[in-house]
């Protein structure tokens, strides 16, 4: 017989009333573990999503002047004194912090090029790297080894050249195959001509030279910024920059979402935390005289307090651990509803959550309980002891 | 100074003209081992007596002391002790907890010492076979009679052996024969040197005391000797 075989004893006995206060901890904390797993779900869903956008970070020569295009039209006759980038160089990328956060490097080397007597630029790029770096691509014909002669065309530049695929372009002296035109994409993509990275290096006189890389590295966690930081100290010859829009975009809808969620899990745990609160003020009411009789006994204070916090701890731990499974039980079921296609296969057992959730739900059963604890311990004896 | 020593307790309940007196200057001197019944109508202040006299009911004057100890003086938590050590209550309604086995309400008060279960549990059976409930540890208090319930109220309120019990009608659910049980065994418990101080209606059940003082309008109206030191009364309780 301990303080502890009191409050078991007590909660077995009180079913109904430990009964609501395991509701109300429940509740709440299932609805905040269904939240932060559903947000999670979704900040992954939205991840997976935005890797469909492509690169997010580019890399391109550092320079001292100042680009004069703006949506893809070029704004006066200026030249084009590009600097290159060493191919070699882009290998210092494996080396960074969170190298394993990039999902692929595309190298890609531009020059202008004669095709049937219309002046187009080419462009060198790696066509394995190309279908992360640009999943919408969608071409007509299949796309070229790294070795091959062969040329994909964009839309325009398909249009404008009159080539399609299978036919014969000849570039720089150099006959290549047509093996893909690219359905239209509504970016520069359409007016170049592209071709395997060496290919258009050795075309162009620049082997083992790039005109700029992209970089995917979106993925859950990504800290691009600080990507980008150490991608620049790696190439400190290189100018590196991140494409803002989708980062912030990313950032903000992922906020919204963590925002919205933290203030519904906040109500409802301040829901639950004053469900316990009446509840354990109703059972101290109720428990008088059991009180009265505890103190004639010689139990301190601190013994009807810990009575009563112990309650609150063994129910608060049992709503801690139901709480988990009905929050991840939810997050399972209604999943499917806040994403498209990606479902909860990546939903699993965390015990760090677990473990976290059994402790703030004890934590909130003890913080709810500490008045009606309190209160218990100084009802007065004598009164409490009336009918003796 | 006798072992317990009240010296013109007065208490009084509610302010001003709303004031009511429910002891008033009651003095007692109570050796150590005797057994006191005291009596009166209802309303004549006795449990109010009781009570401050077990330590929880502070007197609105007047002073106390067990042993030599001025319990008003003590802090709460030290009052707490006091009871826990020297005090022994058995109530009128038993007071037991029904969601707790019979073994497990008398050892109560060991649930805030620190000793095994098996020890707290082997004390627990001690004091029910010392009322005779032997064998009866693992029933519910729904499931044995009034006079057992009273009976373990009284294993209970012995279960750490303090060296005074308080009992507040302890016959008062009971029919004359449980009664007089009941009475039998406080008479036990008091031959053993336990003081006993009784609060009783019953004329019949104060005659098991050695003595017995009258209350009315919380005043003591008299007293009177049923028994010399040092004599029994076992068996004029049996009689009752």
């Amino acid at each position: 017989m301990t303080l502890k075989t009191i409050a078991i004893s007590n909660l077995r006995r009180r079913k109904a009333r430990a009964l609501f206060v395991l509701a109300g901890l429940l509740i709440g904390v299932s609805t905040v573990v269904g939240l932060i797993s559903l947000v999670k779900e979704m900040k992954n869903d939205i991840n997976h999503k935005l890797e469909m956008y492509g690169a997010n970070i580019l890399i391109v020569p550092k320079t001292e002047n100042l680009s004069l295009t703006y949506g893809g039209m070029s704004l006066g006759g200026v030249s084009f004194d590009m600097k290159e980038i060493r191919q070699e160089e882009l290998r210092k990328i494996t080396s960074i912090k969170n190298a394993a956060n990039v999902a692929a490097v595309g190298p890609m080397v531009l020059g202008p090029v004669t095709v049937g007597g219309h002046r187009v630029l080419m462009a060198g790029v790696d066509f394995t790297a190309a279908q992360i770096l640009r999943p919408w691509w969608v071409p007509k014909g299949k796309l070229p080894a790294e070795e091959e002669n062969a040329v994909v065309l964009g839309a325009n530049a398909s249009r404008v050249t009159g080539l399609k695929a299978g036919d014969k372009a000849k570039i720089n002296g150099r006959e290549l195959v047509v093996t893909a035109v690219l359905e239209s994409t509504g970016s520069q993509d359409d007016e170049l001509v592209f071709a395997p990275l060496r290919t258009v290096q050795s075309l162009l006189g620049k082997q083992g030279r790039i005109s700029m890389a992209e970089v995917a590295a979106l993925c859950t966690g990504c800290p691009i910024p600080e990507m980008v930081k150490q991608i620049s100290e790696v190439l400190p010859s290189a100018n590196v920059m991140a494409i803002q829009q989708v980062v912030k975009g990313r950032m903000e809808t992922i906020g919204h979402f963590e925002n919205f969620s933290y203030g519904i899990s906040a109500l409802v745990l301040f829901v639950g935390c004053l469900m316990v609160f009446v509840t354990m003020m109703g059972s101290v009411r109720e428990r008088t005289v059991e009180i009265g009789i505890f103190r004639a006994m010689g139990f301190r204070k601190s013994h009807v307090v810990r009575i009563v916090l112990l309650e609150a701890g063994i129910v608060g731990a049992l709503a801690g651990a139901g709480g988990y499974l009905a929050g991840i039980g939810a997050t399972k079921a209604l999943l499917p509803l806040f994403t498209e296609g990606h479902g909860p296969g990546g939903l699993s057992f965390e015990p760090m959550m677990a473990g976290a959730a059994i402790a703030a739900s004890i934590i909130l059963g003890i913080a709810a309980s500490l008045y009606p604890a309190l209160t218990a311990s100084r009802l007065d004896p004598n009164e409490a002891l009336r009918a003796m | 100074m006798s072992y317990i020593h009240a010296d013109n307790l007065v208490k009084q309940y509610g302010t001003g003209e709303a004031t009511v007196t429910a002891v008033d200057g009651v003095s007692l001197q109570i050796g150590e081992g005797e057994f006191l019944a005291i009596m009166g109508e209802s309303g004549s202040g006795k449990s109010t007596l009781l009570s401050m006299l077990g330590g929880l009911n502070s007197p609105t004057s007047g002073r106390f002391h067990v042993n030599g100890i001025d319990v008003y003086a003590l802090t709460s938590d030290e009052r707490a002790d006091f009871r826990k050590k020297s005090i022994g209550f058995v109530f009128q309604n038993f007071h037991l907890l029904p969601y707790l086995t019979l073994a497990e309400n008398a050892m109560l008060p060991l649930a805030i010492e620190k000793a095994s279960r098996k020890k707290k549990l082997a004390v627990a059976t001690d004091a029910l076979a010392r009322v005779g409930l032997h064998g009866k540890a693992a029933r519910l208090p729904n499931q044995i009679s009034g006079g057992e319930q009273e009976r373990v109220a009284i294993a209970r309120a012995i279960v750490n052996r303090p060296p005074i019990i308080l009992a507040d009608e302890p016959t008062g659910n009971l029919d004359t024969r449980t009664g007089a049980e009941v009475m039998k065994l406080l008479a036990l418990l008091n031959q053993e040197g336990t003081t006993v101080i009784m609060v009783t209606h019953s004329n019949e059940y104060a005659h098991c005391a050695r003595r017995l003082i009258r209350l009315s309008d919380g005043r003591r109206l008299g007293e009177e000797t049923v028994m010399e030191k040092g004599g029994t009364n076992i068996s004029s309780c049996r009689a009752a």
